[in-house]
């Protein structure tokens, strides 16, 4: 049996480009390893991946959005959101859930709109000379595009953290309580509490407590990411945002912020833009695979990775193609 | 062997550039050496306790000293600085931070850029027309020349130097960190002033200081303005002396002690600027330890 079904895949993946759920059955396929070595020699061709062949033709196909991602309690619903810079479409009709209280990745080739996606959340965007937007993205019900959002108290509800580490040039304390100076709180020992209780959970605080009065500019990378992490929960936000965090860190800094991620996820929502594949198959709960600004595939991190439902997710996670 | 002709040739080349460029270096250093010796020579024979200390005395056998002209100075630099910092950093960061249409920020860049360049005598005429003259009326009083109308000239030419300086070195600071201030809720105020200027601090410092040393070794905008005076005084609505102006004066006048005092004059002023350019390259190496991003 599937050996079967696996050679009539190309055409179911044709067909229900409009019905996710009927996908199902395939999904319930033997391990990818097999599958993908199969694969190997026809991928040349083109014609094994017809979502990524739509997409560049300027289609938009339904994304397969699993069905255990779509019944979760959702923090963040994106929907239909669109993005133009000037007369470039960078995001297609984006919907999808991001679970409250879980980390989700999104990978995908670079210039697929991932960071675009996740600088909509905080509407980092708007910075952009002529960025237009269309559709939602509402936080905890309230649309975050919605005509008379206070941007500012917006973004001060979610956390960011960016691909270099970009410490301010004043000292670590500093650095930890800019949330709270900008929002106005002189108290030291309320700042001096929060400071300690984000430093702590950047697991960052035994390396620097000492040292507290010093410049931030004088830290290793790996620990001027964890300090931009602290920074980032001081005001414990409803969601964090990660953009390939540890894209500019060596694999040993990396290992620590990988350990940091899934330990924040404990507390807080995470979503994490990443270009590396084992990252998100490590952190992350939940993955979405994106491709020239549309959702291609959004499931469980496992299935994602095991049992994804397109070849061009499969391929993609094993690094055949993209 | 047309190899060896042509190594030859190509070495017999590179000697010659050398030689030019090695000897227009040496040209430059000795003329400077030249100068600064012929000012030695010359000034710290002139140069006493009495220059700094004492006033004119009048008498041009024994002409005192300059004590009243190197206050003025710094009162005029500082007088100039206290307006012309503040518009010009805060001209500096409109262009820099404030994204507006380039039909907006183009021509204010450019007209900051014609405006350094403007001849300070232009400026001279201009702070006697549109300060001196006017003031004069108001008050109905005879010419009013005063430090007030010097220290205003002396601004106009510190402003675009200031904002255009404080531009560049805003535009240094990366992106990556107003956007790290933004993202977390900071107005873009609180972004520029508690995360951007203190990134630059040493870049806008540095721009301050060398407009400060243009305008102190400044002649011509105080001709009109602040006119000079041989009175020790401290209250710029009275006309008000400078080193530049007492240099001048004394320089083209007949009398030779007061050449004396010239030569002693440009000397001292030369001490000063060399002290605001030492600031200088310290700040700047200071700076280039903290800065951000390094």
């Amino acid at each position: 049996m599937p050996v079967s079904s696996l050679m009539t895949q190309p055409p179911a993946s044709t067909k229900p480009q409009s019905e996710p759920p009927q996908v199902e059955m395939p999904a319930r396929k033997r391990p990818l390893a097999s599958v993908a070595s199969a694969g190997v020699g026809a991928s040349s061709s083109g014609s094994q991946y017809p979502v990524i062949e739509a997409i560049k033709r300027g289609e938009t196909p339904e994304p397969r959005r699993h069905e255990s991602v779509m019944g979760v309690p959702a923090i963040l619903e994106v929907k239909d959101f669109q993005l133009w810079y000037g007369q470039n479409k960078a995001l297609h009709g984006i919907s999808m859930p991001i679970a409250e209280g879980k980390i989700t990745s999104i990978i995908g080739p670079s210039g697929c709109g991932k960071s675009t996606l996740l600088r909509s959340v905080n509407r980092l965007n708007d910075l952009v000379d002529g960025v237009r937007t269309a559709g939602s993205i509402s936080l905890r019900g309230e649309d975050v595009y919605a005509r008379g959002v206070d941007v500012i108290s917006l973004r001060k509800r979610l956390g960011m953290v960016f691909q270099k580490p970009n410490p301010f040039p004043m000292s670590i304390f500093e650095n930890v309580v800019y949330a709270l100076r900008i929002s106005g709180e002189r108290n030291k020992a309320v700042l001096e509490q929060a400071c300690e209780k984000a430093l702590r959970q950047a697991a960052l605080w035994d390396e620097v407590k000492d040292r507290l009065k010093g410049s931030a500019m004088g830290l290793s990378g790996g620990q001027q990411q964890r300090l931009c992490i602290a920074r980032a929960i001081v005001c414990e936000p409803q969601v964090l945002l990660l953009d390939e965090p540890c894209s500019a860190l060596d694999p040993i800094a990396t290992l620590r912020i990988e350990e940091l991620i899934l330990e924040i996820g404990q507390r807080y929502t995470v979503l994490i833009v990443t270009h590396n594949m084992q990252q998100a198959a490590r952190v992350s709960d939940y993955t979405a695979f994106m491709y020239l600004g549309r959702l291609v595939e959004y499931g469980r991190t496992a299935d994602i990775f095991q049992l994804p439902r397109l070849r061009e997710t499969e391929d993609y996670v094993t690094g055949r193609f993209g | 062997m047309s190899q060896s002709f042509a190594e030859i040739r190509r070495r017999t080349f590179s000697s010659i550039m050398f030689g030019l460029c090695a000897g227009g270096a040496a040209l430059i250093i000795s003329i400077l050496l030249l100068v600064i010796g012929y000012l030695l020579w010359i000034g710290v024979s002139s140069l006493s306790w009495e220059f700094l200390t004492a006033v004119p005395t009048g008498d041009v056998a024994n002409p005192g000293g300059m004590r009243h002209a190197i206050d003025g100075t710094i009162i005029l630099v500082a007088l100039a600085s206290a307006v012309g910092v503040p518009i010009g950093v805060l001209a500096g960061i409109y262009l820099s931070e404030y994204p507006t249409e380039y039909a907006v920020t183009g021509p204010l860049r450019f007209i900051a850029d014609v405006l350094t360049g403007v001849p300070s005598i232009v400026v001279g005429i201009l702070g006697y027309e549109l300060v001196v003259v006017p003031v004069s009326r108001w008050t109905e009083s005879s010419i009013s020349y005063s430090g007030y109308a010097g220290a205003a000239a002396l601004a106009f030419i510190m402003i675009p130097i200031v904002a255009r300086t404080t531009e560049e070195m805003l535009r240094l600071v990366p992106k990556n960190y107003r956007e790290g201030s933004l993202a977390l809720g900071a107005t873009r105020a609180q972004t520029i002033f508690r995360v951007v200027l203190p990134g630059a601090f040493g870049g806008v410092a540095t721009g301050i200081m060398l407009a400060m040393g243009r305008i102190a070794g400044e002649t011509a905008p105080l001709l009109f303005t602040a006119l000079g005076s041989r009175l020790l005084t401290h209250n710029p609505a009275e006309p008000f002396p400078s080193l530049t102006l007492q240099i001048y004066t004394y320089a083209t006048g007949p009398y030779p002690e007061q050449k004396r005092l010239a030569w002693a004059g440009i000397l001292v002023l030369l001490a000063m600027l060399f002290v605001v350019n030492l600031s200088i390259r310290l700040i700047a190496a200071r700076h280039a330890r903290t800065r951000v991003g390094a």
